[in-house]
């Protein structure tokens, strides 16, 4: 069981870590615009609009 | 246009740069976003732009050298959209950072209930196994290094809120909460050093982690009203026309004007602030002030109040703050009286608490005397009673409210009501008269062309789309009939007479019975405004008046077969409001009221024991809605009369006002359930909490189990209608 010694502190640091990124998500503001990330994922602005083919 | 709109007010600098938020109208898309986004970037001066879609407001940054604030909206209207500067209200962002603590207090007891639960499922099949006495301590050490600290943060709010009622000797739920789970804690931490086999730091935790989903929920519910409310009243800001030092218009927002300040109000235009008129003279419509259909007529030396609609003339007048003696005033007085006057209302949860508190420590103070008197060693005695305690916590009870609250709002959010206060859904229940007023409640707030019918759709027509023209609030009625939103084309405008117009070839005029000669026309009754309409030897006499909203009559029929005393009490002249109480089935009207005559008859019924539902717009309806129990308001309504209703309601119809009260009963209901389902709960656990047979692993499940059962109950709140009414802005 001396294994437990280890572990069950690696485990515990896990969480935090997990939960220390979740509170700086929620400082930076990462939930103030949760509807507005979705959509903003559908804006092609990274491709410039000359570079598209022309039409034929 | 050719005069700007001065926006200082709502610009705020830091150093190079200057920041605005504006609240925007029409957003509905992926593709809005970067509409507006790039088209405002491409703006010289633009630093950044960015659209929270999520409520609807936009955050700009940019050079004032190189751009002046009003070409950003200025912008914003070339692209499609209109958007209107803001202030966030102090209340808004006080909340936002209220949500923001709870939800990391929340996140904080989740991750230790959750780790605690792992260990203390360990230790409960340990027990039944072969755990060592050094493990079990182990993980009950541990389990306390995350409970201790996790719980100091995160039960904050519940100890602050304890702590509170407590110094003004009062009892609230989060007092038996704050209770609990520190007893529960300390006991745990004195079982751990004595190497007990029971530690219950996981049902402290679990506690506070339940009852903080449940207010984090509550306030999320709240906050975004709260915003969407604050983006209605943003877009709604007036404009006013203000001369300058130089004796020239600048146009400025309404919310920017100071006493002292002079401004030109044209026809066709609202009052943007209460003042004096100095020169030109008018008709004013105020049937947003004081209910009254029939302009008056004011001339130089008059009083005026803000929303008053101005018909016919253009008028300069100077903004005062309440004077003695003036409708304002005797409002401002009457709402003071009413604001201190109304009781303070006992929350059903508060009232729960009352009674819950001293029967949960009566029975635990029991649980130890007996337990004391049958012979059992002190510290078994004070384990039992203290397990009593946390098994009574009141968990379910304290989650049994909020969550249907949170759902109740949530359903009146969708069919188009907004709620200003948190215990509104609670008086809302308990209304048993509704008192309404008459112009711009049960009536539309825009007067309608009354007999449309009677004309040839051709005729009535045109004359829709000569009027689209005018500023004339006579004429915008009218041009809501036109189907084709086009204006005639070469249509001149006499100012304070009509407009005219080539036609066919021949001259259209459409305005006063005078300007069209047609003097001969009959006369209507006072309240009903007519405009005239002259083509090529037709003439027609447009009746325009106010218009009962569509489903008035059934709305208050329905509220009726509720068992709801229905009452019309109405600033306007008792002529007018007998057609409107006729027409509805209304029996109980009166009309001609001044402010503090509403308040009396509200008075009168409260003495009688009736719990008042007041429905109501107009600035004379402010200290009747603050002094009645419950308040809604239309948006239309005048600003002093929004912010002292309990809700406010979107939209044309009046369907609303009925949502709110059968939602609101429905949720009394599943409130009432819930405290019951409560009650049995502990009529469950107690017995065996008094009999010390609690474990941790029981005080779990009973705990979790309850919590669940509550929460699932609120949901069917929102019943099985769907929501019909368009979704708000």
């Amino acid at each position: 069981m001396n294994v437990l010694v280890y572990l069950v502190p690696m485990a515990l640091l896990l969480g935090l870590t997990g939960l220390a990124a979740f509170l700086w998500s929620l400082s930076n503001g990462q939930y103030d615009d949760v509807e507005g990330a979705a959509l903003r994922i559908l804006d092609n602005d990274d491709i410039e609009a000359p570079e598209r083919p022309a039409k034929r | 246009m050719a005069e700007t709109l001065d926006l200082s007010v709502f610009v705020k600098r830091t150093g190079e740069l200057a920041h605005m938020d504006l609240a925007v109208e029409g957003v509905g898309c992926a593709g809005c976003i970067r509409k507006i986004e790039t088209g405002l970037k491409q703006l010289p001066g633009v630093v950044d732009a960015r659209l929270n879609f999520t409520n609807r407001r936009l955050a700009v940054d940019w050079r004032p050298a190189e751009l002046e604030a009003s070409a950003v909206v200025d912008a914003l209207e070339r692209i499609g959209y209109h958007a209107h500067p803001f202030e966030p209200q102090r209340a808004e962002s006080d909340e936002a950072v209220t949500a923001r603590a709870l939800l990391k207090a929340l996140a904080v007891a989740g991750f230790a209930a959750m780790n605690i639960m792992l260990l203390s499922v360990s230790v409960w099949s340990g027990n039944v196994s072969d755990m060592t006495q050094e493990t079990r301590d182990f993980f009950h050490w541990l389990s306390a290094l995350i409970a201790l600290p996790a719980a100091t943060y995160a039960g904050q709010p519940f100890f602050h809120s304890a702590w509170r009622a407590l110094r003004t000797r009062a009892l609230n739920m989060d007092v038996p909460i704050s209770l609990g789970v520190l007893l529960a804690l300390g006991m745990s931490l004195y079982e751990t050093a004595t190497h007990a086999q029971h530690a219950y730091f996981d049902s402290a935790v679990m506690l506070l982690f339940f009852l903080l989903c449940g207010r984090y929920l509550e306030h999320a519910m709240r906050q975004r009203t709260r915003a969407v409310a604050g983006n209605l009243a943003a877009l709604k800001a007036e404009v006013a026309h203000r001369f300058d030092a130089g004796g020239e218009v600048v146009m400025v927002p309404a919310a920017a004007l100071a006493p002292g300040d002079r401004l030109l109000v044209r026809p066709g235009e609202r009052v943007p602030a209460d003042g004096m008129v100095i020169s030109g003279a008018s008709a004013i419509d105020e049937s947003l002030v004081t209910g009254e259909t029939v302009p008056r007529k004011v001339t130089a030396g008059a009083t005026i109040y803000t929303g008053s609609l101005n018909h016919s003339g253009a008028l300069t007048m100077r903004v005062t703050a309440a004077g003695s003696g003036t409708l304002l005033d005797e409002v401002e007085r009457l709402l003071e009286k009413a604001a201190s006057a109304r009781s303070r209302y006992l929350r059903l949860s508060d009232r729960a608490a009352r009674l819950y508190a001293p029967l949960v420590h009566a029975t635990a103070a029991l649980t130890l005397l007996g337990w004391l008197v049958a012979g059992a060693s002190i510290h078994d005695s004070i384990i039992t009673a203290i397990a009593v305690l946390i098994i009574t916590c009141p968990c379910a009870l304290a989650l049994a409210i909020p969550t249907v609250q949170v759902v109740a709002s949530g359903a009146l959010f969708r069919s188009g009501v907004i709620l200003n206060t948190g215990d509104a859904v609670e008086r809302l229940a308990e209304a048993d008269t509704v008192i309404f007023d008459k112009t711009g409640t049960l009536t539309l707030p825009e007067p309608r062309v009354e007999n449309v019918e009677v004309f040839e759709p051709e005729l009535l027509e045109q004359a829709a789309r000569l009027a689209l023209t005018s500023r004339h609030p006579l004429a915008q009625a009218l041009a809501r009939e036109a189907r084709l939103r086009a204006p005639i084309a070469g249509a001149v405008e006499e100012p304070g007479q009509g407009v005219r117009a080539l036609i066919d070839g021949s001259e259209a005029r459409l305005g006063s019975a005078a300007f069209c000669g047609a003097s001969d026309a009959p006369d209507l009754q006072a309240d009903v405004s007519s405009i005239v309409f002259t083509h090529a030897g037709r003439r027609a006499v447009f009746a325009i008046k106010q218009r009962l909203r569509a489903d008035a009559a059934t709305v208050v029929r329905a509220l009726a077969a509720a068992g709801l005393d229905v009452r019309i009490l109405s600033g306007d002249r008792a002529s007018a409001v007998a057609p409107v109480a006729a027409a509805l089935g209304v029996t109980n009207w009166l009309g001609g009221l001044k402010p503090a005559d509403k308040i009396a008859a509200i008075e009168a019924l409260k003495r009688d024991g009736r719990r008042v539902l007041m429905v109501g717009d107009g600035l004379n309806d402010a200290p009747a809605l603050a002094s009645a129990h419950i308040s809604m308001s239309p948006i239309s309504a005048a600003h002093i009369a929004q912010t002292h209703a309990d809700a406010v309601f979107l939209g044309e119809r009046l369907m609303p006002v009925l949502q709110a009260v059968s939602t609101a009963r429905r949720a009394r209901r599943l409130m009432q359930q819930n405290l019951w389902l409560a009650v049995i709960y502990n009529a469950i656990a107690v017995p065996i909490a008094i009999a010390g047979l609690v474990t941790p692993l029981i005080a779990a499940a009973a705990m979790s189990g309850s919590s669940i059962l509550v929460t699932l109950n609120a949901l069917r709140v929102r019943g099985r209608a769907p929501a019909t009414r368009e979704p708000a802005p």
